[in-house]
């Protein structure tokens, strides 16, 4: 059988989502916020959602998700998407409403702001992109980068006594009632990426149930930050952020 | 005896040379290209597309979403004609 | 048609002009002296009548992004607090207007800097004026000096802000927030329904993109120097024109003054009772209210500088809306300042005392 028998519409199993604009991501080669935003795409392709959705990103790299993802977006300041997104779902209940944040935005600047809306329980998605680092900046230290781990702002490598512990927000707010599904994925590999994507599904469909909070961390490279090669980032982060970062659902309170 | 087949389309000018996808390929299919893109990266490219059995696990990984993916099962095939 | 008269305090005629204006979202933080706005809207449940949402935030930051938001979907929406908590706010009232957002701040002004006291005050002048957050941008903004135009004023915010989408600050002070008067309210108003919102503004505000149009994106973000340019000078002109057409002052007893007054909000009431007493002395004191503080009726105080011999600008602070007077007058006339601070009040005597001191030592 040669090769241009095979391609056709018919036999087509995989494709670029129709939610996807036609414009070159500005990330750097093989970088995560790529495979996450295809997730989101896609998910929002499948559930039919272009016309409902709307997603704030704020300051990080990923502040241009809105040149590439092809639904209504705002930008926020660094930080706050989740009170930028509480007031969009509030006056408009119908819609459904997601932030997309990074770990220095979200568990640094952001905090307060993402534990209160997490605890007023307001039936949004938040993405956490936990690459422990700060990418748009120059690779400086993030609340999340692990002990020892060398950056820009530690580059003796991060020392505790110097500069705090890294931690886990996503456990934190798993405490809160306004919660509904808190779990943490990556997307490292094509299974890690099957699983993730099962994830953000269930967590659009928490939102459109009014469940409350759905809170997806996705640990996530940031190769040209931690200086390596993007098939060399994917595995140090198997072999060091998973141990500390473990996978999986922390709380899902419709399995309960 | 079904024997799938698959077959990937590269946009190789969106490709920005990351090479996941060429660690992803469990059939050894891909390769990086020694020539560079007009934005001077290096791509992607079906070295050995025959071996490709349409698993789509290259596409799945692509932070660019450059690569389309076909697959056909060679009995289906033989019943159309 | 009968109108409703009650007594309220200022906050509370902010929260029923609220209300009553058709605002759709109202996110706030308590800080003294305008709590009463939070919890009169929380009394009134409008949640139940008008659909209007009330939320408390955890903190200014996360209040007036809230309203970053709610405008990003073109509703109606404002946030109220008192100076310390206005700072806290600068940085997303530069973002709002650096993405053309149009939204309600209300500023109950307390006495500073820092923690400062919480007796009235008008030490916010060059924040709101000036700028307060980063960059080149301007919010219109209203001065109130009665419980009455506490209320009016929300009313009078929303059609500049909407006019032009830009954030519009009302800047009270702890003496019209707190003191109650006579408020003769309007019957409410429709919120504005979700197919007059598309309708109205479907080329910018994020109302879902649907199949009839692009995507609608609210970014105040430009990397290129050049697009960023481009941006500001658009900003610019819109701005020129607000100069132009939205300038608003009143004057008293100004048609044969000698001497002007020039104040704003509560000491503009001051002042006024300091002109009634001048003139029953035999001295021709006259009073400029500036109602728009930007954009600044500076053409009409060049006007009077030609026809008085000398100006005074009264203000609860160290001297601000003074430098913008001076600007105005262009030296033709001595322009004298009298002020106090710390949320410590000048009486109408006080006022006129030190006009005619200044007179003296001319």
């Amino acid at each position: 059988m040669r090769e241009q028998d095979i391609i056709c519409e018919q036999n087509k199993v995989y494709s670029k989502s129709r939610i996807l604009t036609d414009a070159t991501m500005h990330y750097c080669p093989g970088c995560s916020h790529g495979v996450v935003h295809k997730l989101i795409a896609e998910t929002i392709e499948e559930m039919g959602l272009q016309q409902r959705t709307i997603g704030v990103s704020p300051v990080g790299c990923a502040v241009f998700a809105y040149n590439y993802l092809d639904i209504d977006m705002a930008e926020a300041a660094h930080g706050r998407a989740p009170a930028v997104a509480t007031a969009i779902k509030r006056l408009a209940p119908d819609k459904v409403v997601f932030t997309y944040q990074g770990d220095g935005d979200l568990s640094a600047i952001g905090t307060g702001e993402a534990i209160h809306a997490c605890n007023r329980g307001e039936s949004i998605v938040m993405f956490y992109i936990n690459n422990a680092i700060y990418g748009m900046t120059g690779g400086q230290m993030a609340p999340t980068t692990l002990c020892g781990m060398k950056t820009a702002t530690s580059p003796d490598g991060r020392d505790p006594k110097l500069h705090g512990y890294p931690y886990k927000i996503a456990e934190m707010l798993a405490l809160l009632d306004g919660v509904c599904y808190v779990t943490r994925q990556t997307v490292a590999s094509v299974t890690h990426i099957r699983r993730a994507k099962r994830a953000i599904r269930c967590a659009f469909e928490n939102a459109l149930a009014g469940r409350g909070v759905s809170f997806v961390e996705i640990v996530a490279t940031c190769n040209s930050g931690w200086k390596m090669s993007p098939v060399a980032a994917n595995k140090w982060l198997v072999e060091n952020m998973l141990p500390f970062y473990p996978l999986g659902d922390i709380k899902n309170v419709k399995e309960e | 005896m079904t024997k799938i087949k698959g077959a990937v389309v590269i946009q190789t000018e969106q490709c920005k040379g990351c090479g996941l996808c060429v660690e992803a390929c469990v059939s050894n299919v891909l390769t990086m290209s020694v020539n560079v893109n007009s934005r001077g990266y290096t791509y992607c490219l079906a070295l050995n597309p025959e071996l490709c059995i349409g698993c789509a696990s290259c596409a799945v990984v692509c932070p660019d979403s450059c690569i389309t993916v076909y697959r056909q099962k060679e009995e289906s095939r033989r019943d159309e004609e | 048609m009968k109108s409703d008269v009650r007594l309220l305090k200022g906050n509370e005629a902010v929260a029923e002009a609220a209300v009553r204006s058709g605002c759709d979202g109202y996110f706030g933080y308590p800080i003294t002296p305008q709590s009463e706005i939070l919890e009169t809207l929380m009394a009134l449940r409008p949640w139940e009548t008008s659909g209007m949402q009330v939320v408390q935030a955890e903190s200014e930051v996360a209040a007036i992004n809230m309203v970053y938001g709610g405008a990003a979907i073109r509703r109606r929406v404002m946030t109220s607090s008192s100076s310390p908590g206005i700072s806290l706010m600068c940085e997303g009232v530069s973002y709002i207007a650096a993405a053309s957002l149009p939204c309600l701040i209300v500023n109950v002004q307390r006495g500073g800097p820092g923690l400062g006291t919480i007796q009235p005050s008008q030490g916010d002048y060059f924040q709101a004026v000036k700028g307060g957050g980063h960059g080149d941008y301007h919010c219109v903004v209203l001065a109130p000096c009665s419980v009455q135009e506490m209320y009016d004023f929300v009313f009078d915010a929303f059609e500049v802000a909407f006019r032009y989408r830009v954030p519009v600050i009302m800047l009270a002070d702890g003496m019209v927030g707190q003191m109650m008067e006579k408020v003769k309210l309007t019957p409410p108003r429709q919120r504005r329904t979700q197919d007059e919102i598309i309708a109205e503004c479907d080329t910018w505000a994020l109302t879902g993109r649907g199949a009839h149009r692009q995507r609608n994106i609210v970014t105040s973000l430009q990397l290129q120097a050049s697009e960023q340019e481009a941006f500001n000078l658009q900003l610019q002109a819109k701005y020129r024109q607000i100069e132009s057409r939205e300038t608003r002052w009143e004057e008293y007893r100004t048609e044969d003054a000698e001497w002007l007054l020039v104040a704003f909000g509560c000491s503009a009431r001051i002042c006024r009772e300091s002109v009634d007493k001048a003139r029953r002395e035999g001295l021709r004191v006259g009073l400029l209210r500036p109602i728009t503080l930007w954009p600044f009726p500076s053409g009409r105080i060049g006007e009077l500088a030609t026809k008085v011999k000398a100006m005074m600008t009264v203000e609860l602070n160290a001297g601000q809306m003074v430098e913008d007077v001076r600007l105005a007058v262009n030296g033709r006339v001595p322009v004298w300042f009298y002020g106090r601070m710390g949320g410590v009040i000048f009486a109408p005597d006080e006022v006129l005392d030190n006009l005619k001191k200044q007179i003296e030592s001319k």
